[in-house]
C-alpha cells in the first residue's frame, strides 16, 4: 500500500509541473525564442512537459489500480470476519440483532465501506497533497496575503467537521429505515402465496410504499445537511478570495508586493479550492460509511456471550454419569441481567429436572408452546440457562467447547432449511461424510426412495428453500442429516408432523435396527412417536407434570392418558 | 412443490441502449424539473466564467506601488461578493433539486419493482434467491440513485463548459482549434473502447454481488442449523469463496475503470503541450499575441476539466447502467397471466368444486398429477390422504390457481377457473397452510389480514377460539406486540394457530387446510375442535392432514398415490376396504 502512495505523491507532483512548465514556455522560453530563434530549446521544454504527462498517467494509473486491490483486499476481509462472527453469535444475540439486519450488514453496509475506502485512497493523498503543497507556494509568494486566506480556513474545516458529524446519525437512520424497507421485501416474497390467496397485494404495496417512504425521506433529510455543505464551503473560501484581492491591493500599494503576485494567487487558489471541495466530498461519503461501519463493528465487535467455562479441578470422570441431565433448570428469554425482576410466569421452564442414560430412548411430549424445543436450545447451548445447570456426561455444558458440544448431537431442527445445493452436500452439511454414510442415513429416514428418483440423484440439486421437494419429504431428509454424522445423541424436533403415519412408524423402526447404539430425544405432538421411548416427559407451561414410560404414564398422568385417547382411542 | 433448479437464468447479452432508455424513461417523468435544473446549471456555470473575468478586471486596477485605483478594486471586489452569494445559492438549489429528482425517481423505481413482484407468478419466487431478488431493490438501486443525483448535473455542467469554451477558443484562434481536432476524437475513441471492454466487467460485478447476496441471505437465515452442525468453519469457507469472486469481480471492474481517468488526462495534457508549443510558433511567427495564447490556453484548460471529470464518471455510469438493466430484466418478466377478458367475477357462489381429467407437472418431463377427476359439493369435506410427495399440495397450487394445469379444467359453480377473475377466485378460499406466513406487524394486524375493517371484538373472538388468546396476553404488549420476522421465540404450533384466527375472519366459500394443524398438540386440537367445526360450517373443505383422527368424517376420502387417485369413500368404506388408506390408518398404531 506504500508504493501506491508513493507513486500516487509522484504523480501528483509531477501533474503539478505541468501548468509550471506551460507558463515557464510561454512567460520566459517563448520571448526568448522570439529573440534568438533557438526553436531547440522550445523543443526540449516541450518534450519535458509531454514526459511529465505520461509519468502522471502511469503513476496515476498504477495507484489507483493498487488502491483498488488495496480497498479490495481490506472489504474481503472485513466481510470475512463478519460472516465468521456472524455464525458464532448466540442466541440471544441474533434474536436482538434479527436476521434480515444481519443480512444488510453483511451486504449494503459493506458497500458502503467499499466505495469509502476506494474514494479516499483516490482523492484523499490527492487532495491533501494539492491542499498543502498550493498553501506552501502560495506562502512563498506572500506570506500576509496567505494568512489572510488561511483565516477562512477553520471555518471551513468547521463547516466539514460539524455537517459530516451531524450526518452520521441521519446516515445510521437511513440504514435501519433500509433495513426496514428489505425487511417487507423479504416478508412477502416468503409468504407470497398467503399475499396472492388474500389478494392482498395492494395492502403490501402500501406496506412497502410506507417503508419506501421512510427511507426516501431518511435519505432526502441526510442528503439535505450534506448537499448545504459544497456550496457554503464555496462560498466562504470564494470570500476569503476578495478578501485577498482587496488586501493584495493595499500591499502593491505600499510596496510589499508585486501585482503578479496577486495573479499567481488566483491559479494556486483554484487549485486549493478544488482540493478543499475534495476533501468536503470525502467526509460526505465518510459519514454515510461511518455509520455503515458502526453497524458492522458493533457485530464483529460484540463479545461471545456464551463463555467457556473451565472444568473445575475436582472434577473427575465418571464413566457412569447420565448422558444428559438437567437439574433444576429455569430458562427466560427476557434480559439475563435484569434476572431478578423475572416473575415466576414469564419463565419458559422452570424447574426442569431429568437424566438420560447413554443408549436410552427420551420422548418429550407437551402442548404447543410448552417449550419443548427450548429445551433442545438449552442442550445444545444457543442460549444459556437463567438458573440450574445441564450436564453432559456430568460435565456441566459451559465446559465444552462449543464446537466440541454440538458435535455430540445430530438434530433434526423445527425450523430447518434445505439449501439451493446438491442433496449430497445438503445430508453431509459440510461434514465430509462418504456416500455410503449418506445413503445409510437417507434410507434408515426413508428418503432415499425419492432422491433416486430425482435426476441426478444425490447430486440433484435442490430449489431454493428446497422447493421442488413436499413438505414431508424435506422432513425426511433433515432426519437423514441429523442420522448421518453418527453423532452420539440425536435429537428429532418435531420432525415428523408432516409425515403421514406409515412412513413415520418406518422411520423410527429403522432407527430401533440401525442406531440402536445412538441415545435418542424425540419430541413430538404424536404420542405414536413417543410411546415405545425409555422414558417420556409430559411437559405443561414449561414444567415437567409426568415423567416415565408409557405404561406407567398411562396410569399415572391424566394429561397423557386423555392425548393418548385423543390419538389412539378409536383403535384400541 | 415447485419448479426444479433450473434457476440460473443465464445473463443475457449487454444492452447498454436498453438500460439507458430504460433510465431515461424515468427522468422524463421529471422533465419539469429536469429542465429547471438545465436552467440552473447553465445559470451557474456561466456565472463561474464570468468569474475569472472580474477578479481579472479588479487585478487590472492594482498596477504598482501607489497606483493602485481602490475604487476599481472595491466596486469589483464587492460585484465579486454578489455574484459568489448568487453562484452559491444557485449551486445549493442545484443540488437540492437534484437530490429530489433522484430520490423521487428512486422511490418511483422501488415502487415500480415491488409491484412487479406483486404481479409476478408464484413460480417466479419458487425459482429465484430471494437475496438476489432484494438486491435488485437495495444495491441496483442505489447505485442508479447515487448515479443520477451527482452524474448528471456534472453532465450537465460539463456540456455547458465544454459549449462556451469551444465557442471562446474559436472565437480567438480558429487555427489553434485545429490541434483539438486531433485530441478530441482521439479521447473520444479511446472512452469508447474502454466501454465497451468495462462493460461487461460491470455487469459480472453486479452479477456476483447477487450471487453474494444469496448466499449470504440463505445462510445466515441457517444460521442456528449450522451451528448446531458445528459446521462454521466449511460455511465460513464457502462464503470465502463467494465473497472472493465478488470482490474479484469488483476489483476487476475497478482496475480497468482505474486507467480511463489519467488516460484522458493524459490526451488532455498532451493537447495543451501542442497548443502551447503551436501557440508559441504562432506567436514568434507573429500570428497571435501572446495573450491571446494565454486566453486560449486557459480555455483550453476549462474546455478539459470537464472532460477529465467526465471519464471519472463514466465508470460510476457503466455500473449504474448494469444494475439500471438489472432492474429493467425484473420489470420485463411476464406477469402472472391476466384475467381473460369478461372474466366472470365469482360472487355469492354456491361452492361446487369439479376437478376434470386434470394433468400438470413444474416441468414438461415429470407429471405430478395425471388425470385427476374429483367433485365435491357445496359443503362437503373432502379429505386428501396419500404419502409424502404424490402431489397434495400441487393440488392447492392448481385450486388457487397459482398455477394453470397443463391439461384439464377445475370449474368452480361451473366457471373454469380460467374465465374467473383471479381476485374473486381466490376470495372464496380461505387457506391455513403448512408453512405458516406471519409478517412483521402487530399480532392484531397479523389476525386480522384477510379482513379489511376488522374490529379488536372479531379479533379476540378469533384467538379465542384458536386458544391462542392467552398467550397473545402473555406478551409484552398483548394484541399490539410486534412481530418479528420469522417470529423468532414463537413456536410454530403456536405459529399455526395464528393463521387459523386469520382464517377465522375470513367469509369465504371455500376452505383449504394443509396439514393446518401438524404441529398444533392433540389436546389443543380437541379444544379448537368446535371453532374448527365453526370454521368449516357451510364451507366445501379440503383438509389435507397425516393425523387420520383429524378427517375420520370427512364426506369423501380420497387417498392420492403417484399423482392419481388410488381410492375414495367414507372412513368406513375405506377401512372394509383393507387398501391403501387401512394401510396408512394402522400405521399408526405402530
Amino acid at each position: 500500500m506504500f508504493i501506491g502512495y508513493l507513486f500516487k505523491i509522484s504523480g501528483t507532483v509531477v501533474g503539478l509541473f505541468i501548468p509550471k512548465i506551460m507558463a515557464h514556455i510561454l512567460d520566459e522560453i517563448v520571448p526568448s525564442v522570439k529573440l534568438n530563434e533557438n526553436y531547440i530549446e522550445l523543443l526540449l521544454w516541450s518534450l519535458l512537459m509531454i514526459a511529465c504527462a505520461l509519468i502522471d498517467r502511469f503513476c496515476n494509473v498504477f495507484a489507483n489500480q493498487r488502491a483498488a486491490l488495496a480497498s479490495t483486499q481490506a472489504v474481503n476481509k472485513l466481510r470475512y470476519d463478519l460472516y465468521e462472527k456472524m455464525l458464532t453469535l448466540s442466541g440471544r444475540q441474533t434474536d436482538k440483532v434479527g436476521i434480515p439486519s444481519l443480512v444488510s450488514r453483511l451486504t449494503s453496509d459493506s458497500y458502503n465501506i467499499h466505495t469509502c475506502f476506494n474514494i479516499f485512497q483516490r482523492m484523499g493523498v490527492r487532495a491533501t497533497i494539492l491542499l498543502f503543497g498550493g498553501l506552501a507556494i502560495s506562502a512563498t509568494l506572500d506570506p500576509i496575503m496567505t494568512l489572510t486566506f488561511v483565516a477562512t480556513l477553520p471555518f471551513v474545516f468547521a463547516i466539514v467537521f460539524t455537517i459530516s458529524r451531524r450526518g452520521v446519525p441521519f446516515y445510521t437512520k437511513v440504514q435501519s429505515s433500509v433495513d426496514g424497507m428489505v425487511r417487507v421485501m423479504r416478508e412477502d416474497v416468503s409468504g407470497i402465496r398467503v399475499i396472492k390467496a388474500l389478494s392482498k397485494e395492494d395492502y403490501e404495496r402500501e406496506r412497502f410504499d410506507k417503508a419506501n417512504t421512510d427511507t426516501v425521506k431518511n435519505e432526502l433529510k441526510a442528503s439535505g445537511i450534506m448537499a448545504a455543505s459544497g456550496p457554503f464551503i464555496s462560498l466562504c473560501m470564494n470570500m476569503g478570495l476578495v478578501l485577498v484581492i482587496v488586501v493584495g491591493a493595499y500591499r502593491v500599494n505600499i510596496g510589499a508586493a508585486k501585482p503578479g503576485v496577486v495573479v499567481a494567487f488566483l491559479t494556486y487558489f483554484t487549485i486549493i479550492l478544488n482540493a478543499v471541495i475534495s476533501v468536503n466530498r470525502i467526509f460526505i461519503i465518510y459519514s454515510k460509511a461511518s455509520a455503515s461501519a458502526k453497524r458492522v463493528f458493533e457485530i464483529i465487535d460484540s463479545e461471545n456471550d456464551l463463555l467457556i467455562e473451565k472444568l473445575p479441578e475436582d472434577y473427575r470422570e465418571n464413566a457412569d454419569a447420565p448422558i444428559v441431565e438437567f437439574k433444576n433448570v429455569y430458562f427466560s428469554y427476557g434480559d439475563i441481567e435484569n434476572e431478578r425482576e423475572i416473575s415466576e410466569e414469564k419463565y419458559v421452564l422452570s424447574d426442569v429436572s431429568f437424566k438420560l442414560n447413554k443408549g436410552e430412548t427420551l420422548g418429550i411430549i407437551g402442548a404447543t408452546g410448552a417449550g419443548k424445543t427450548t429445551i433442545i436450545s438449552l442442550l445444545m447451548r444457543y442460549y444459556d440457562v437463567t438458573k440450574g445447570e445441564i450436564l453432559i456426561n456430568g460435565r456441566n455444558i459451559k465446559t465444552y467447547d462449543l464446537s466440541e458440544l454440538r458435535t455430540m448431537f445430530g438434530t433434526a431442527f423445527q425450523n430447518n432449511v434445505i439449501f439451493a445445493d446438491t442433496i449430497r452436500e445438503n445430508i453431509s452439511f459440510g461434514r465430509d461424510l462418504s456416500e455410503e454414510e449418506i445413503v445409510r442415513a437417507l434410507t434408515a429416514s426413508d428418503a432415499y426412495r425419492f432422491v433416486k428418483e430425482k435426476e441426478g440423484e444425490l447430486d440433484h440439486v435442490a430449489s431454493i428453500k428446497g422447493a421442488d421437494f413436499s413438505g414431508g419429504q424435506k422432513q425426511r431428509m433433515y432426519v437423514a442429516r441429523a442420522l448421518a454424522g453418527k453423532s452420539e445423541i440425536i435429537v428429532l424436533d418435531d420432525s415428523a408432523s408432516a409425515l403421514d403415519y406409515k412412513t413415520d412408524a418406518k422411520i423410527r423402526e429403522n432407527l430401533r435396527n440401525d442406531y440402536s447404539s445412538s441415545t435418542l430425544i424425540t419430541i413430538a405432538q404424536r404420542i405414536s412417536s413417543v410411546m415405545k421411548m425409555d422414558n417420556i416427559i409430559v411437559l405443561e407451561d414449561g414444567k415437567i407434570t409426568a415423567q416415565g414410560n408409557h405404561e406407567e404414564l398411562m396410569a399415572s398422568s391424566e394429561i397423557y392418558k386423555e392425548i393418548a385417547a385423543t390419538q389412539l382411542g378409536s383403535l384400541s | 412443490m415447485a419448479k426444479p433448479a433450473n434457476g440460473k437464468v443465464v445473463e443475457q447479452a449487454k444492452d447498454p441502449r436498453g438500460a439507458l432508455r430504460f433510465l431515461w424513461s424515468y427522468l422524463q417523468k421529471f422533465w419539469g424539473l429536469l429542465f429547471v435544473a438545465l436552467v440552473l446549471t447553465i445559470a451557474g456555470n456561466t456565472l463561474a466564467l464570468v468569474g475569472p473575468d472580474l477578479s481579472g478586471k479588479a487585478i487590472d486596477a492594482i498596477k504598482d506601488a501607489g497606483e493602485v485605483d481602490f475604487d476599481i478594486v472595491f466596486h469589483y471586489a464587492a460585484l465579486m461578493a454578489v455574484f459568489f452569494v448568487t453562484s452559491s445559492a444557485f449551486s445549493y438549489c442545484l443540488a437540492l433539486l437534484m437530490r429530489s429528482i433522484s430520490q423521487k425517481m428512486v422511490k418511483q423505481m422501488r415502487n415500480d419493482v415491488f409491484d412487479k413482484l406483486m404481479r409476478l407468478p408464484v413460480s417466479y419466487f419458487d425459482t429465484h434467491m430471494a437475496g438476489d431478488i432484494i438486491s435488485r431493490v437495495s444495491y441496483d438501486i442505489d447505485v442508479i440513485n447515487t448515479s443520477i443525483s451527482t452524474d448528471v448535473v456534472q453532465i450537465l455542467a460539463s456540456i455547458v463548459t465544454i459549449t462556451v469554451s469551444f465557442v471562446m477558443m474559436v472565437k480567438i484562434s480558429p487555427i489553434l482549434v485545429i490541434v483539438m481536432c486531433v485530441t478530441i476524437p482521439a479521447s473520444f475513441i479511446f472512452t469508447k473502447k474502454m466501454t465497451k471492454i468495462t462493460r461487461p466487467k460491470f455487469s459480472t460485478r453486479s452479477k456476483c454481488l447477487g450471487e453474494m447476496n444469496g448466499y449470504v441471505e440463505e445462510s445466515v437465515g441457517g444460521q442456528k442449523i449450522i451451528q448446531g452442525y458445528a459446521c462454521e468453519e466449511v460455511y465460513t469457507k464457502r462464503f470465502d469463496i463467494v465473497n472472493t469472486k465478488a470482490t474479484d469481480a469488483y476489483y476487476d471492474a475497478d482496475r480497468m475503470q482505474a486507467k480511463i481517468g489519467p488516460t484522458v488526462n493524459l490526451i488532455n495534457n498532451l493537447s495543451l503541450c501542442l497548443v502551447t508549443a503551436f501557440g508559441a510558433l504562432l506567436y514568434i511567427l507573429e500570428f497571435m499575441t501572446l495573450g491571446k495564447v494565454s486566453s486560449f490556453v486557459l480555455y483550453s484548460r476549462k474546455f478539459s476539466g470537464p472532460i477529465n471529470e467526465a471519464a471519472n464518471i463514466l465508470g460510476e455510469l457503466q455500473s449504474a447502467l448494469a444494475a439500471a438493466e438489472r432492474v429493467n430484466r425484473i420489470l420485463s418478466e411476464e406477469d402472472e397471466i391476466s384475467d381473460v377478458e369478461n372474466a366472470t367475477e365469482l360472487k355469492d357462489i354456491e361452492g361446487n368444486v369439479e376437478i376434470k381429467e386434470l394433468s400438470f407437472g413444474y416441468t414438461k418431463e415429470k407429471a405430478i398429477l395425471k388425470n385427476f377427476n374429483l367433485k365435491a359439493e357445496a359443503g362437503k369435506l373432502i379429505a386428501i390422504v396419500g404419502p409424502t410427495g404424490s402431489g397434495k399440495t400441487t393440488l392447492i397450487n392448481l385450486l388457487m390457481r397459482f398455477y394453470d394445469p397443463n391439461l384439464g379444467t377445475i370449474r368452480v359453480d361451473g366457471t373454469e377457473n380460467r374465465e374467473a377473475t383471479r381476485e374473486s377466485l381466490r376470495k372464496q378460499y380461505a387457506m391455513v397452510l403448512q408453512d405458516t406466513w406471519l409478517f412483521g406487524g402487530t399480532i392484531f394486524e397479523n389476525i386480522a389480514y384477510g379482513k379489511k375493517d376488522a374490529t379488536m371484538e372479531e379479533v379476540v373472538e378469533a384467538a379465542k377460539a384458536a386458544r391462542i388468546h392467552n398467550f397473545i396476553m402473555h406478551q409484552p404488549k398483548g394484541y399490539d406486540t410486534l412481530l418479528s420476522e420469522d417470529g423468532v421465540n414463537i413456536s410454530r404450533g403456536q405459529k399455526q394457530l395464528l393463521t387459523i384466527a386469520r382464517a377465522m375472519l375470513l367469509d369465504a366459500r371455500m376452505l383449504i387446510l394443509d396439514e393446518a394443524t401438524s404441529n398444533v398438540d392433540t389436546r389443543t386440537e380437541k379444544k379448537i375442535q368446535s371453532a374448527m367445526e365453526k370454521l368449516m360450517e357451510g364451507k366445501t373443505c379440503f383438509i389435507i392432514a397425516h393425523r387420520l383422527s383429524t378427517i375420520q368424517h370427512a364426506d369423501c376420502i380420497i387417498v392420492v398415490k403417484d399423482g392419481e387417485i388410488a381410492e375414495s369413500g367414507k372412513h368406513e368404506e375405506l377401512i372394509k376396504k383393507r387398501g391403501a388408506y387401512y394401510e396408512l390408518y394402522a400405521a399408526q398404531l405402530r
